[in-house]
């Protein structure tokens, strides 16, 4: 029983923490918005030469070979600098689900994007319009029980605007041209793990989210002055503060256990997750509840931060399209 | 990360479980607030510590196992399960047996700890004063040093186990002169010292859960003083860490309610789906309990490591005392009507001792220093919030 992380998982966080902190600030993002496609082509190759783009791809097909549990310290960071770019969908949905479906798709796709050169998105029946279909190269789609692969001329997107300027979202058709890659059962093992894998790193991007609110709003709240003093000295502002940081405190255990079961799931070495639910007793997995995850960390950023959190240029209006 | 258990570790679960199931009294034992289910909660700590389950971190010479704080998390879990009878001497393995391990001396720990650990001596608390309660600096009862002797006057209340115990531990003033936390000490004394007048508290459950401790000219040994003189706070500080933090409230407690309060729900589920948000409010509470024992593997396997437990106590304090209450009232609410009676009134078929729990878990945002509190300690030490 060892509920760690290792040395080199946690220098890793802490390499990729410096990067994004560094590279994807507010203003970055706020001037990506003004862009026609609103992502970052600069920043995504910055991504590939770290190796993210690549690093749950296959050691085979070029890339890094890890696993959700080596990824999901990175997909907490990137939820902390609200990164637009789709690495988390990509790194822990996209790319999984192209390794299962694996022959000649794997072969073809998985070397590009490890490299940096390609992207791929994924569509299920629960996603109302699909994220980033615009920059997809691949596109993995669920129609009705089937999951079909078409290129970006094989679709045609129509755009829906969100209230968050970094969320790009597309209602997708698909020409008949499209290729299907897995059908019944084997179509629905696929979709089942994507929605995992999918709640997995929604929740550990609204880990990193909520601390960042936490941490915006406790510098907000020690330098804005009423009353002749900093209105985090109050006590009813510091207790909204303390609820936050307890519930985020809770929430981060649940999402580690939940990595360390989709990674033993994955992994031949580690894929004994019924035994290791039996054994642990009382220490099960659970797949955190998006809606539970920066519990309370938005609304109560955005309340203490008054007036000025409303405005985009504050900051923390550059998380919304994660809550 | 791995977490499967060693096969050392299955087989300290094994070996624990048929302990209990083996030796665990079928019939619940009387309330540990009333003198025979005080009495019978002593021997129950007799057995176990035969068994040399008392208090497994335990180094061996002292009675214990020597274990580690997972071999600890999967006693509780196994203790709970069997649902075995309440620690009547928890103040004294929880909370002083540490903080022992840690200030007492070679001497002290081999008189005091074995007579603990066998239930011959148990130990009640003695923290608050009548103004000191959250402030726990302002605390005014004295403690002179005469000789090789400590006489001791004041008065100390919310004594939790006071009326039955023989020894309780608390802060004193040693220095007259002084203010706040400076000039403090920890002192340990036997009830039975002459000039001590302890007078019960009776809780709103009717059961004296509670002391209050008169001290009339006390004298005290002075090899009952734990750490240094005027270094009683620092003292007090390791023994509320252990309070807030792993000890006193181990996951397995609260993993033990949410599974009778699912029990509950599924006994009662046509009454209680009338209302959608009481299974919304079972299945939270399952969830908190399943998170609060993931993060505290989390942490222990961190601290086996050699990391410290820091401002994450007052997180710990807040979350179970929090969970306790709201899985407390949700079961309040699926017993409806029956809610409010005694176990023993015609009416009250299925009622276990829910309304028991609830009374009690009133009382977790207050014991172990205020929820309140805990919420400042969290924002200014844990967030930097200005003070």
């Amino acid at each position: 029983m060892d509920f760690t992380f290792t040395e080199d998982q946690l220098l890793f966080q802490e390499s990729v923490r410096d990067f994004l902190v560094n590279e994807v600030t507010p203003e970055r993002i706020r001037a990506s918005w003004e862009t026609d496609g609103g992502r970052d082509p600069a920043l995504w190759r910055q991504l590939a030469e770290l190796g993210l783009t690549g690093i749950t791809v296959p050691e085979a097909h070029g890339g890094l070979g890890m696993s959700a549990l080596d990824f999901v310290l990175l997909a907490q960071e990137c939820g902390y600098v609200a990164l637009p770019e789709p690495l988390v969908h990509s790194a822990l949905v996209a790319v999984p689900m192209l390794s299962a479906i694996g022959g000649e798709l794997a072969a073809q796709w998985l070397p590009k994007i490890a490299a940096g050169e390609a992207k791929v998105v994924v569509g299920l029946a629960q996603n109302l319009v699909v994220e980033d279909a615009h920059i997809a190269d691949l596109l993995i789609l669920q129609q009705g029980e089937t999951l079909v692969a078409a290129t970006a001329d094989q679709v045609v997107l129509e755009h829906n605007e969100s209230i968050d300027p970094s969320r790009k979202l597309f209602t997708v058709a698909v020409r008949p041209v499209a290729t299907t890659v897995a059908t019944g059962a084997e179509a629905a093992t696929l979709i089942a793990d994507a929605l995992n894998h999918g709640a997995l790193g929604c929740a550990a991007q609204a880990l990193g989210l909520a601390q960042r609110m936490i941490d915006l709003t406790v510098k907000y709240t020690s330098e804005r002055q009423q009353f002749g003093k900093p209105i985090g000295s109050f006590q009813a502002v510091k207790h909204h503060m303390a609820n936050v940081a307890v519930r985020l405190e809770y929430a981060k255990a649940p999402t580690h256990r939940a990595a360390y079961a989709i990674a033993a799931a994955s992994q031949p070495r580690l894929s004994r997750p019924r035994r290791i639910a039996r054994q642990a007793g009382g220490v099960r997995g659970r797949e955190p509840r998006r809606e539970e995850l920066p519990p309370g960390a938005r609304r109560d950023g955005l309340h203490l931060g008054g007036g000025p959190a409303y405005l985009h240029e504050k900051g923390l209006g550059a998380g919304e399209h994660l809550g | 990360m791995d977490l499967v258990f060693t096969e050392q570790q299955n087989a300290f679960r094994e070996e624990i479980r048929s302990w209990l199931a083996a030796n665990v009294p079928a019939a619940p034992l009387q309330s540990f607030d009333t003198a025979e289910g005080f009495k019978q909660h002593r021997e129950w700590e007799a057995t176990l510590n035969k068994g040399r389950w008392g208090m497994v971190t335990w180094p061996e010479a002292l009675g214990g196992r020597g274990c580690d704080l997972i071999e600890w998390l999967i006693f509780e879990e196994e203790y709970y399960r069997a649902r075995a009878p309440l620690r009547v001497n928890q103040n004294g393995i929880f909370l002083l047996g540490p903080t022992l391990m840690e200030y007492g001396t070679e001497e002290q720990k081999a008189r005091i700890l074995p007579k603990m650990a066998n239930g011959e001596e148990v130990w009640a608390q003695g923290w608050s004063e009548p103004n000191a309660g959250s402030d726990m600096a302002a605390i005014r009862s004295t403690a002179k040093l005469e000789g090789d002797k400590y006489v001791i006057n004041g008065q100390k209340t919310w004594s939790t186990r006071a009326v039955w115990a023989d020894w309780c531990f608390g802060m004193f003033r040693t220095d007259p002169a002084s203010e706040r936390h400076r000039g403090l000490t920890f002192i340990l004394v036997p009830l039975n010292s002459p000039g001590i007048t302890v007078r019960p508290i009776p809780q709103l459950d009717g059961l004296p859960g509670f002391a209050e401790i008169f001290f009339d000219n006390v004298e005290v040994a002075v090899e009952n003083r734990l750490g240094d003189e005027g270094a009683g706070w620092n003292v007090a500080m390791a023994t509320a860490g252990f309070e807030r933090g792993l000890m006193l409230r181990s996951p397995a407690r609260f993993q033990e309610t949410a599974r009778r309060l699912v029990e509950l729900y599924t006994a009662n589920r046509e009454s209680a789906d009338r209302d959608p948000a009481v299974k919304d409010a079972v299945i939270r509470a399952y969830l908190d309990a399943e998170s609060y024992c993931l993060t505290t593997y989390q942490t222990a396997c961190r601290l086996n490591k050699g990391g410290k437990i820091g401002a994450e106590s007052s997180t710990n304090k807040i979350f179970w005392s929090e969970l306790d209450q709201n899985m407390h009232a949700t079961a309040m609410s699926i017993l409806g009507a029956r809610a409010e009676l005694l176990p023993h009134a015609p009416a009250a078929q299925g009622v276990g001792n829910w309304l028991d729990g609830w009374l009690f878990s009133q009382s977790g945002p207050i014991y172990a220093g205020t929820n309140e509190v805990q919420r400042n300690i969290i924002a200014e030490r844990m967030l930097g919030m200005p003070r």
